[in-house]
């Protein structure tokens, strides 16, 4: 990571630009997310919303944002950021909008429409190298519709359609890789919990130029089934498990930025969830458990 | 102004090029791709100040027109059929943005089964869309149209999106003589693209495309988009008389042919019309009162003028290029409910299919309809609707099937 502002928590923006009073669930990691990144974005941005929890941030008439909004659809997020970001672009060539109108085209996106229907939408918009950044809080399911499982869900977790001793029988899509294969300006994985790291890679990504992105895991008390007051402690527990490797991608190259050192067991992360509670009750799933740890250590062997 | 041979795909993208549109999101499918081949060739040699981006598919390509018609760009696309059909979810979502923008398309049958040829149940589907509907039987109508759509689009009193609609193949692929309207005329009839309040800009941020909570809000939101849809027929009047006055062509909502006199009438969108047209001097020439309406708007659609039109009229045969499962014609529903209520002025309507899939409708099948209609005004009732049909097209068809079942026999034998 190159040159940051950001070297101290108190080096973090101390007034905040998103509204409160969302319809936002208590405790939600999206927001906290999105938070900490509109505080450094700043207001000079038009979010390009796709169907999903955050799509209830703006209703008529209200609205958090002190900049702009556009809602899509669910599959087609990053094309509307192509057409805001073409339109610019032409209005500003052709001398019919002052310079200092411009405005950072921002897609926000949860993990339904990132990891699967929008998935082609965001592959196109990176194919033409488009100017935008995107943002995918992942909650780990469909969660505005009550946490079915999605192509984010991880192996084993109990969902409202994987209601089984096994819990949800695939496993976690790796998003970060896909879109780091189609060799985009900058890809990372953050989390709000760690405001620090997030805000160093939203600074480099406003730094650059083309798709950029950013997954931010969002832990979800009625998705994950956990006290509210929890979000943060689970956020650095699924760093500190390496559940959630900290991460970005920059020209060919895959840094991680926060290398747990001592790295908890995954099972003081599970053990948080109520969606997990079926590989500990009655009885231990040890083999699911080991399974669940296996994936994981061989993550950080293979990463060295 | 020029009169040149042009397809009209190369018509539509001359409605475009001297619309001055600015962007171009574009998807290709037949038979619309000339279109966008030929804007983009312009762009490529400076011919055109246009951006072209190709997404991915035509729902991104419907996301990004509307999403830059609301930023504030002049913005002109094209598709077909199944892309029309794989974009309507956006068809609907950013009619309802009330950010206008020109959407040409090129109408083809829809599978199943699977056809490259024309009729008018791609358009049909995004009928209760909010998008406004022209419907072209001629290649410079489609030229014309273009720059008429952006004028009613825009209009302060409509603000809707448009759909211009050509037939695939009979139009977009035939060359018809087209004037080509001299630019500075353009620009005095159509000026650049004011986008008002809805855009995008740092200095007066926006939240478009929003949430609704509950039926309240959410009903006056559809309702004033649909009388915005009413206001474009008296706002497509003037325009259409200010187009006239401009550049010699008039176009109203209903193209109506030698109808005056005429006792019994054809009603028909789209290319085939003029086959109506052709045939109506024929019958004339035998002696027979008869005329043609088509109209050329379908949303919204022309109720009154159509009650003018057939007030009073004997019979009149609805030719539908299109069918609704289970119900029929969808013109012959429409045009039922505007003249209902007509009484003694109403005429007995026919309802006929014909032209599904790019089949042609016939002389003699004109001349048959208007027989059949002429005897149902007669006897007062109206027969069922009928599929146009003949006797060696079945005979044809009957031979396929002979041959697919004979195949299968032969495959089954063999295993």
């Amino acid at each position: 990571m190159s040159e940051t502002r950001f070297k101290r928590m108190k080096d973090l923006p101390s007034g905040h630009l998103l509204g409160s009073g969302t319809p936002m669930c208590a405790g939600c990691g999206g927001l906290e997310a999105l938070h900490e990144i509109y505080d450094i974005l700043g207001e000079k941005t038009v979010f390009v919303n796709a169907a999903g929890c955050m799509t209830l941030l703006s209703v008529y008439p209200f609205t958090p944002f002190r900049g702009s909004w556009l809602y899509t659809a669910m599959a087609s997020a990053p094309a509307g950021a192509q057409g805001v970001r073409d339109a610019l672009d032409i209005l500003l060539q052709k001398g019919r909008m002052a310079p200092t109108d411009d405005l950072e085209v921002v897609v926000l996106t949860g993990d339904g429409a990132a990891y699967g229907m929008g998935l082609s939408a965001t592959s196109g918009a990176i194919e033409r190298g488009l100017d935008f950044l995107y943002v995918c809080y992942d909650n780990e399911g469909y969660g505005n519709t009550g946490q079915q499982y999605s192509g984010a869900t991880p192996h084993g977790a109990r969902t409202a359609t994987s209601t089984g001793a096994r819990g949800y029988p695939g496993y976690k899509k790796d998003l970060f890789s896909i879109l780091a294969a189609h060799r985009p300006a900058y890809v990372a994985t953050a989390i709000g919990a760690e405001p620090l790291d997030l805000a160093r890679k939203v600074e480099q990504a406003k730094g650059l130029k083309g798709p950029r992105f950013i997954i931010a895991l969002s832990p979800c008390p009625t998705g994950w089934d956990y006290d509210p007051k929890d979000t943060v402690e689970i956020g650095r527990l699924a760093v500190r498990s390496g559940v959630w490797p900290l991460k970005e991608y920059r020209d060919g190259k895959v840094t991680h930025t926060k290398i747990p050192g001592a790295r908890l067991p995954v099972e003081d992360y599970l053990k948080t969830q109520g969606r997990f509670a079926h590989l500990f009750t009655p009885q231990r799933n040890e083999a699911l458990l080991g399974e669940i740890q296996g994936r994981v250590d061989a993550y950080w062997q293979a990463v060295g | 102004m020029t009169r040149i041979l042009l397809t009209g795909n190369r018509a539509a993208a001359w409605g475009a090029r001297l619309a001055r549109a600015d962007y171009l999101p574009a998807f290709p499918i037949t038979p619309q791709t000339e279109i966008i081949e030929t804007i983009g060739s312009w762009i490529d040699s400076g011919e055109m100040d246009c951006r072209m981006a190709t997404l991915e598919s035509e729902h991104s390509m419907i996301t990004a027109a509307g999403a830059a018609a609301a930023t504030g760009a002049r913005v002109f696309t094209a598709t077909s059929s199944q892309g029309l059909l794989y974009g309507m979810e956006m068809i609907y979502t950013v009619a309802g943005w009330r950010a206008p923008f020109v959407l040409v398309n090129v109408s083809r049958g829809l599978a199943s089964p699977l056809t490259l040829e024309p009729d008018h149940n791609d358009v049909l589907a995004t009928r209760d869309s909010g998008f406004l509907q022209i419907h072209c039987a001629t290649c410079q109508e489609v030229l014309d149209s273009i720059l008429m759509a952006y004028r009613l689009g825009e209009d302060a009193r409509v603000r809707l999106p448009v759909i211009v609609n050509l037939d695939g193949f009979y139009l977009s692929f035939t060359r018809e003589p087209v004037e080509t309207p001299d630019p500075a005329a353009v620009d005095g009839f159509l000026p650049p693209y004011d986008p008002e309040n809805v855009r995008f800009r740092a200095s007066a941020p926006l939240s478009q495309a929003v949430v609704v909570l509950g039926g309240s809000p959410y009903s006056y939101f559809r309702y004033e988009s649909h009388l915005a849809a009413l206001n474009a027929l008296e706002a497509h009047e003037e325009i259409a008389e200010e187009f006239a006055r401009t550049f010699g062509r008039t176009y109203g909502a209903l193209d109506t042919y030698r109808t005056e006199d005429a006792e019994i009438v054809f009603v028909m969108m789209g290319s085939f019309a003029t086959k109506a047209r052709e045939a109506v001097d024929r019958l004339r020439q035998a002696g027979r009162p008869v005329g043609c309406v088509r109209p050329r708007l379908l949303r919204p659609f022309p109720e009154e003028g159509l009650r003018r039109a057939l007030a009073g009229k004997r019979g009149v045969a609805v030719i539908d290029q299109n069918i609704s499962m289970g119900k029929g014609g969808v013109l012959y529903g429409e045009l039922a409910s505007a003249l209902y209520g007509l009484g003694q002025a109403a005429p007995v309507l026919v309802s006929f299919i014909g032209g599904l899939g790019g089949r042609d409708i016939s002389a003699e099948e004109f001349y048959e309809m208007a027989a059949v209609t002429r005897s149902a005004a007669e006897q007062g009732t109206a027969p069922p609707p009928r599929l146009l049909y003949t006797l060696d097209e079945l005979r044809e068809v009957r031979k396929l099937q002979a041959i697919a079942h004979v195949e299968r026999q032969g495959l089954g034998e063999e295993s």
